[in-house]
Order: C-alpha cells, then structure tokens, then sequence
C-alpha cells in the first residue's frame, strides 16, 4: 500500500483524527468551547475534501470500501450536518453539571462510522461502520445522566436501544452468516444475479431477509419500529437529532447499494416483504404520529413514514429503466436530513440538558413571541408535510415520480393517504404555533445567548427554500452521482 | 416579463406588509392595497395588448428544472387575463373588507391575502403543469392561515378540512400529472411537463380516464361540487370576511378554469365519454345544495351553499364544451365572484356589528339599516338570477350551451333557477322583514353602512350591471381562447363520435 492510497481515505483519516486529537484534548485539558472548535474544525475540513474529491474519485479501495462519487457525496454531507449537531450541541449542554467532551468525542466517532457504511459495499465493512456508529450512539442517547432533572429517561432508553439493537445486528450477522457458508464472499457483489456461485433460491431469501430485517430495526421501519418513540423520547435532543438524521442516513446508503448490486429485488418474496414493509410504515408512522403529544415522538413517528416513503422508491428502483428512483432516494434523504436537523434543531435551541421542552403545547404561541423562530419551525414542519416552496415538496415529487416511472399504483395510493393524514399532525403544530401566546411562556427567547445554534437554523432554513424553489443545479449533481451506483 | 411582475409585486408586497407591522400596524393594509392597484393597472395594459402568435397575448417561457423538462412557462389569453381581473379586483375589495375587521397582526394577515393570491395569479397564467402544481399549492398554506388564525368559534376544525380535502386530491392530481409527463417521455423519449407538449400525447382510453379523473377530483373539489363540497361550508363559515371574498371570489374559479384549460383540453376523448356523469353531478349539485342552502340557519352557511349550487352550473356548462355554453360558464364565474363575495361581505359585516351569524334571531333590519337592506336585495336578487344582472347572462348561456348536448340534465338543472329564486328571497324576507327583535343579540353596533363600504359595494354593482347589460364586451375578449381550445380538442372528438 502506497501513500497514493490513502489518499482516497482522507476524509475517513482526518474524521478519525479528530477523535485521536479530541482524546489527547481530553487528556490534557479540559475545555468545552476547545473541544467543540476541534471537533468543528476537523468535520469542516473532512466535508471540505470530501467536496473536493467528489469529481474525480472512483476507486474500490480494498474489498472493504468503494470511494465513488455517491459514497463522497454522503460523506460530505454525513460530515456537514454533524458539524449542524455540534453546533446544536454546544449550548445544549453547556449547563451540564458533568463533563461534556467525551459526548462530542462519541459524536465524531460515530460519524467515522457513518462514513464506513456509505463507503461500504461489503458485508465486514457494513457491520464495522455499523457497529462503530451504533456503539458511539449508545453513549450519546445515555449522556445526560447524571443531569438532575434532565431529559426524562436517557438510561432507559439507551438500554433500551443498545439490547434492541444489538438483537438486530445479530440478525444482520446471521443473515450474512448463511450467504457466506455458500458463496464464500462477502462482497455484496456475491449475490448479484450473474455472480460465480449462484446461492440457492431458498438460502438466498432467508439470508437476504434476515439482513433486511436488521436493517428494517436501524431505520425504524414497521414492523420494527417499536422502539423509535421510546429511544427519541429519552435521549437528549442533539443526540436525537443524530439518531434520526445521520443515523438513519448511513443505514439507508447500505441499504440502497445493497438492493442495487444485489438485485435482491428479483426475488418475489423480498419484493413481497419490501413492499409490505413499506406500507406498513406509512400507514403506522402517520396513524401513530396522531395520537402523539410530545414532539419527539411525533417525529419518531413521522420518520417511520418517511422511512417507508422511501421504501417506495427503493422499490422502483428494480422496475425503472432510468435512474430518477435512485435520484429520489438520494434527493429525499438529503431533504429529509435537512428538515429533521431543523425540526429537532429548534426544539434544542429552546432546551437544554436539564429541561427539555418537549409538549406541543410548550411551543403555543411561538409565533408571536419569537416569530423568527418559528418561521423556521413552520417551514421545516411544512418541508415534513411536502407543501410547495420547501425541499419537502421537491423531495415529494422526486418519489412520486419515481412510483408512476414503475407503475406502483397501489403504493402511491398509500403515499397519499400516508401523506394526507402526516398534514394533520403537522399542521396540529403549526396550529400551537399560531394560538396567542400563554400568559406564562414556557421559555423565552434565547436568540442573543445562542447566536451560533439561531445561525445554523437560519443557514437551514434558507436551504429548505432555495433547493425548494430552484433545485436545479443539486438535481444535476445528484444525477452524476447516482449514476454511481 | 409582465406576469412575472404581475405574481412578483404581490410576493414582495406580503413580505413587506408584514415587515411594515413593526413600524406601524397600519402601514400593512396600506401596502397590500398599493400593490393590488398596482397589479389591476398593470392587468389594465394586457386588455390593449395584441396578441402576437395565435391567442396568447403575453407569455414567458424560461427553462426550471431541466432534469424532468420543466420549464418556468407562463402565458396569458383573454381568459386568464379576464379571471386576473377579477382576481386583483375582489383582492382589493378583500383589503377593503379587512381594513377595519383586522386588528391582531394585521401584518401577518395582509402577507397571506397576498400570498394567496399570487398563487392564484399563478394558477391562472401558468403552462407547465409542474408550475401549475406549484401554484395550486402555494395559494393553500396561507389561505389555511387566515381561516386558522383570523377565523371564528371553530376555525381549527375547518381550515383542517379545508388544507385536507385540497391537498389530498391535489395529491391525486399530482399522480395525474406525473403519469401523463410519464407516457409523454415514453412516446416522445424525453421529460416535459408544458402544456403543449403535453397536449400531444395520446394514451389508451382507459388510461386517459384515470389521468382525467385526478384532474377531475382535484378540480371539483376545488369548485366544489356535490360529493366533494363538504370542506366549503364550513370554511366559509369560519373564516374572517376577506377570506370568504376571495374563497368565493377566486379561489372556488381556479377549479373551473383547470377544467376549461386542463381537464377538458388535455382529454377530450375521456371528457367526452365523462360528460354525462359530470352534467349528471352538476344538476345533482346545484338542486342538491339550493335545497340544502334552504335548511340553513347560519347566514354564511346557507352562502356557502348557494356557492356550490352555482358554481354546477359552471360545471354544466363547462361539459357541454361548446362555445355558448363556456362561455356562460366563464361568465358565470366572473359574475357569481362578484355576487357571492359581496354576500359574504353582508353576512360579515352583519356579524361585525351584532356578532351573531344565526337568521333565527333575526327579522325587520330594513327599518334599522335601509341602505345595507337595499344593497342585500340587489345582490340577493343578482344571484338567483334576475336578467339584467351578470349572473343571468351566464346562467342563461351556461344553460343553453347544456341544452344542445344534454337535454335532461339541463331540463333538471333548469329547477335551480326556482329554488335560487326561494331561498334568495327566503332571506331577504327573513333577515330585512318582519319583526325587528334585539332580544338576541346587542345592536349598539348596528349601524348603516359607511362610506367606504358604499364605495366596494357599489363598484360591485356596477360590475354586475355592466356584465348583464354589456356582456358582450367580457364576451369579445374571451372568444378567441375559447375559440383556441375548441378547435384543438373538436378534431379529436369529432373522429370519436364518427367512429
């Protein structure tokens, strides 16, 4: 291996350098704003390569990794919208009576993960990433432990996510297990429909079921969703916000290459299961999300939809001739990504480590007592919705395309009806947004003490309207790089 | 560049109105109202304008979204510039009627009538459907917030259903599109979503019925016609005065004119083989709802139902799809705006001064406000139909139109005339006749009408005078769009029919 070659691996190398120096940082001195300036600065220049690579970079670097373009572009914004959670972060933990570096340590290791499984199209790298992501997010969920009254069950959730999630991988394992004994690979290439050793039909859709399934519980698609409300609800905002956004993200990269190499689709019983799937998500993500008061498990329920959304394009993906279902995805997770950070963001701006405010009914009247504010809410909440003028809705049309392109119709049937009801527990938000405010505000306005958190709301904000209006020049990327796939 | 301006001004203009709160709270009505003239003075120097390439009098055509062939393509004939009148006018009639009923965050207010109707504006001039789309659904959100914020005892409940019903079936919409965009990309191997390209694709007869049926529920819903008109009622009912004007005044007609431009047009086979079905609702929607109109007790109710008997005439006419009765049609809808929205204005200025909407508790108001009685009647009697007055000429032009293609459902369709005659006058005699009681309700308040509001009401009149006694002069400046849509789609239907 020459120094040449590690060359395509600088984002992964300077993400994990990050966390070497945040340790040595630790060791030597503890300091909140020094660790988030590393931590920031280190995302910053691995978002910044990973940009400047993206053009030119097509490479499989050992077995293990592919770095093309689509694996650079996820990296880069993996990269991006974790430097948003730090900033996010910073004032929500500064009155942590605790220590506070370790966290944004975690949070930088887990983004090494994160850049592993969108680099990843083998099955050793996919659990490593995995893994890598997953542990780190353990001890983020549990971080405010000793807060006093704090969020309310961050232990029990993390727990809870820890035994759940370690049942799923072992699953994935299993499922990855059972290939192996027949191709002897592990590439995802192995089980491709012209591949060396063809696997028995049956081997093959239990071995391809039994990774979806694991993977089904990491993106909290129904029916193994159950533990989403519970872990959002526990854990501390930023690291919800991570949970929901990069970590999802990253799973969805796998499982996407995944689908595409392996063709899994071309057996009906995965077809069968992936489109139950996504149904099932839909209709249980929004029937849910009604019933929901707290804003973190609206959410949690909002992203299950979403997830089984893109389920739908996934789906197209095997029935199209172009590769507009592999753009949806990847439109829609980057939309998605940006109006969860915002969604959450805001909800963390107005909390901190030792209260959370979490009720719908805590943000009444936001829209006259801090209007900038809640014009970022609203939008992100309307993005969520897909009404025109936001990313949302692009996002939207992105998947709806896709569905016609492959003549799902029984699919999109269920996408407007999921979407149809998701307007009434959106709206239900925005409706408090709107009340006049309680005499007795829950919080006030804290934009001068949070300048940094209100900027990278506004950046957000301003995002969801210029890709929503002239998306354009992103569609283009996006097409380059999803012929990568 | 002209239409661009047109929806630019009322963009800039909301978000300006919205930021002049701040220096004073009545800076806002001042800014939306400057805008809105200076929409209509704009719109004025369309009316001279020649139309250069066929009936197009202005149009712009800039590539969007090239990755899916959408281009931002706006172009107007007489008839979009005709309901952007009537548009920017009942916009300025909307501003008058909130000057003083809007106090609380009035900024915010003007910003989402403004909004509104550009996204109308949009609706009426744009020919890429993506666009179209675009538009449709930007004029919901803020149309959503005035009911939702501004509205009255139940606002909630009723701009849900509002935001629900529109944005559901614009969802089917959206499929109708897409698949039509889609089997143009099969047929001619590339993306487009403009309206030409669009009108070129053929599909199989029963392919073509679907895609017809989402524009079709997206449209009637919007109308709205029997079984789809359950949001209006209460959306009316609920939402401030200036809501309700441009509800019934502009919104309700950007379903007919998707209709006249999109529906009909872009599927003549399948509209055709649907005319009778959709006459069938009409003359079911317009006796359904007259009688139902009857049973109401809620002034702004018993409005809302007569909105919806109406606009089936609208829908009669625009089935028949020939050009009497499109006509009609389009007059129908320029008329019944001006009519509805200066009903809606009675029945909230009513509710202004004595805050009660419910006609039991009502009677003899004539002695008390004779110049408000007086105008009530004219406006009464101009909705069901009195010759003379705008709605007449359309009604009559809907109806004859109808009579030459479907001769039962225009017969049946005819009773609305009589129950419109019934209930109008049922009102009149209930709210302005009789007893005059107070027991109900404080009339402290109860005063004539001012001046300003003299001033609206009559430009209103003078509208509909000038419709009944001079149609032909709105008539001239439709003909030749609808001439245009007749021609492209008679071809089609005419080797239909032979075969």
């Amino acid at each position: 291996m020459t120094l040449a070659d590690l060359v395509p691996l600088l984002p992964l190398l300077i993400v994990s350098s990050t966390a070497v120096l945040l340790m040595l940082q630790i060791g030597i001195r503890r300091s909140h704003k020094v660790t988030v300036v590393i931590a920031l600065s280190g995302l910053l220049l691995a978002t910044v390569v990973a940009v400047l690579m993206m053009p030119t970079m097509n490479q499989q670097l050992t077995p293990l990794l592919i770095i093309d373009q689509y694996s650079l572009f996820f990296t880069a914004v993996c990269c991006a919208a974790a430097m948003v959670i730090v900033i996010l972060s910073y004032p929500y933990l500064s009155r942590l009576d605790d220590d506070k570096d370790e966290y944004y340590l975690l949070l930088v290791i887990a983004t090494v993960g994160a850049i592993v499984m969108v680099s990843s199209n083998h099955f050793v790298s996919t659990i490593l990433g995995l893994e890598t992501l997953s542990m780190s997010l353990y001890g983020m969920v549990a971080y405010p432990l000793h807060s006093k009254e704090s969020a309310k069950y961050p232990l029990e959730a993390a727990v809870k996510y820890l035994v759940l999630s370690a049942v799923s991988s072992s699953f994935m394992l299993f499922g990855m297990a059972l290939i192996y004994a027949q191709t002897g690979t592990l590439a995802f290439s192995s089980l491709d429909s012209d591949a060396a050793v063809s696997l028995s039909d049956s081997y093959a859709i239990v071995g391809v079921l039994l990774l979806i399934s694991g993977m089904a519980f990491k993106l909290s698609l129904a029916p193994f969703h159950m533990w989403t409300p519970d872990v959002y609800e526990g854990s501390p905002l930023p690291a919800t916000a991570y949970l929901a956004t990069i970590g999802k993200t990253a799973m969805f990269v796998v499982l996407l290459r995944f689908v595409i190499v392996t063709e899994a689709l071309r057996y009906e019983a995965v077809m069968i299961v992936f489109s139950l799937i996504a149904v099932l998500s839909i209709l249980a993500g929004n029937v849910l999300a009604l019933l929901q008061n707290s804003l973190k498990r609206i959410l949690a329920y909002s992203s299950i939809a979403h997830m089984g959304y893109l389920i739908i394009a996934v789906i197209a993906s095997y029935f199209a001739t172009s590769t507009i279902s592999i753009e949806a995805v990847t439109f829609y997770l980057l939309a998605y990504m940006i109006m969860s950070l915002g969604a959450f963001g805001v909800a963390s701006v107005v909390s901190s480590s030792e209260k959370e405010f979490d009720l719908v009914s805590d943000y009444q009247g936001l829209f006259w007592r801090d209007p900038w504010l809640a014009l970022i809410f609203t939008g992100m909440l309307l993005s969520l919705a897909g009404i025109p003028l936001t990313i949302g809705f692009i996002g939207k049309f992105y998947l709806f395309f896709a569905g016609v392109e492959s003549a799902l119709w029984v699919l999109l049937l269920v996408l407007v009806v999921g979407s149809g009801i998701g307007l009434f527990y959106y709206l239900r938000i925005v409706y408090h947004l709107l009340l006049p405010a309680p005499t007795r505000p829950q919080f006030s306005s804290a934009a001068n003490e949070n300048l940094g958190a209100y900027g990278v709301l506004t950046i957000l904000f301003l995002l969801l309207l210029l890709l929503g209006v002239y998306p354009a020049r992103l569609m283009t990327l996006i097409e380059t790089v999803a012929a990568f796939i | 560049m002209i239409l661009v301006a047109l929806i630019g001004i009322l963009f800039l203009g909301g978000v300006l109105a919205w930021l002049s709160e701040r220096l004073d709270s009545k800076l806002p009505r001042v800014i939306a109202l400057a805008a809105l003239v200076l929409d209509l003075l704009l719109m004025l120097t369309l009316l001279g304008g020649d139309s250069a390439d066929g009936s197009w009098i202005v149009a712009l055509n800039v590539q969007w979204l090239p990755r899916f062939g959408i281009s931002f393509h706006l172009a107007a004939d007489g008839l979009s510039v005709l309901l952007l009148l009537l548009t920017a006018f009942l916009g300025i009639i909307a501003v008058g009627s909130a000057w003083i009923e809007i106090t609380e965050r009035s900024g915010f207010f003007y910003f989402n009538l403004l909004w509104t109707l550009a996204g109308v504006l949009g609706v009426f001039t744009a020919l890429d459907l993506f666009l179209f789309f675009f538009f449709w659904e930007v004029m919901l959100i803020p149309m959503y917030f005035i009911i939702a914020i501004w509205g009255h005892e139940n606002k909630n409940y009723a701009a849900m259903k509002f935001f629900l019903f529109t944005q559901v079936t614009g969802m089917l919409m959206l499929v109708a599109i897409l698949t039509l965009a889609y089997f143009h990309y099969i047929q001619f191997g590339f993306f487009s979503f403009d309206y030409f390209d669009l009108l070129r694709v053929t599909t199989s007869s029963a392919v073509e019925m679907w895609i017809m049926l989402g524009f079709f529920v997206a449209f009637t819903t919007k109308l709205p016609i029997v079984p789809f008109h359950s949001w209006l009622p209460d959306a009316h009912s609920q939402a401030p005065t200036a809501g309700s004007v441009i509800l019934a005044g502009v919104l309700l007609k950007t379903g007919a004119y998707g209709l006249i431009r999109f529906a009909v047009p872009l599927f003549p086979v399948a509209s055709l083989n649907f005319a009778p079905i959709a006459m069938a609702l009409a003359a079911l929607s317009i006796l359904y709802c007259a009688k139902v109109a009857f049973a109401q007790t809620d002034l702004k109710r018993l409005i809302a139902y007569t909105s919806v008997s109406h606009m089936g005439f609208v829908l009669l006419g625009v089935y028949a799809w020939n050009e009497i009765a499109l006509q009609g049609a389009v007059m129908t809808m320029l008329a019944h705006g001006l009519s509805a929205a200066a009903l809606f204005m009675l029945a909230g200025s009513l509710q202004h001064r004595i805050h009660t909407r419910d006609m039991r508790d009502m009677g003899g108001f004539w002695a008390k406000v004779p110049r408000m009685s007086a105008v009530a009647l004219f406006f009464s009697i101009a909705a069901l139909g009195m010759p003379g007055l705008g709605n007449f000429i359309g009604e009559f032009l809907a109806l004859l139109g109808a009579f030459q293609s479907n001769l039962p459902m225009t017969v049946l369709a005819t009773f609305g005339l009589i129950f419109a005659s019934v209930y109008s006058l049922w009102v009149i005699q209930k709210i302005f006749h009789g007893e005059y009681s107070n027991s109900k309700f404080n009339d402290s308040h109860l005063s004539d009408l001012s001046r300003r509001e003299l001033a609206y009401f009559g430009a209103m009149i003078l509208g509909l005078v000038w419709m009944g006694m001079y149609p032909q002069s709105f008539l001239d400046l439709t003909a030749t769009a609808l001439q245009g849509l007749l021609a492209g789609t008679q071809e089609l239907v005419s080797t239909v029919v032979q075969n």
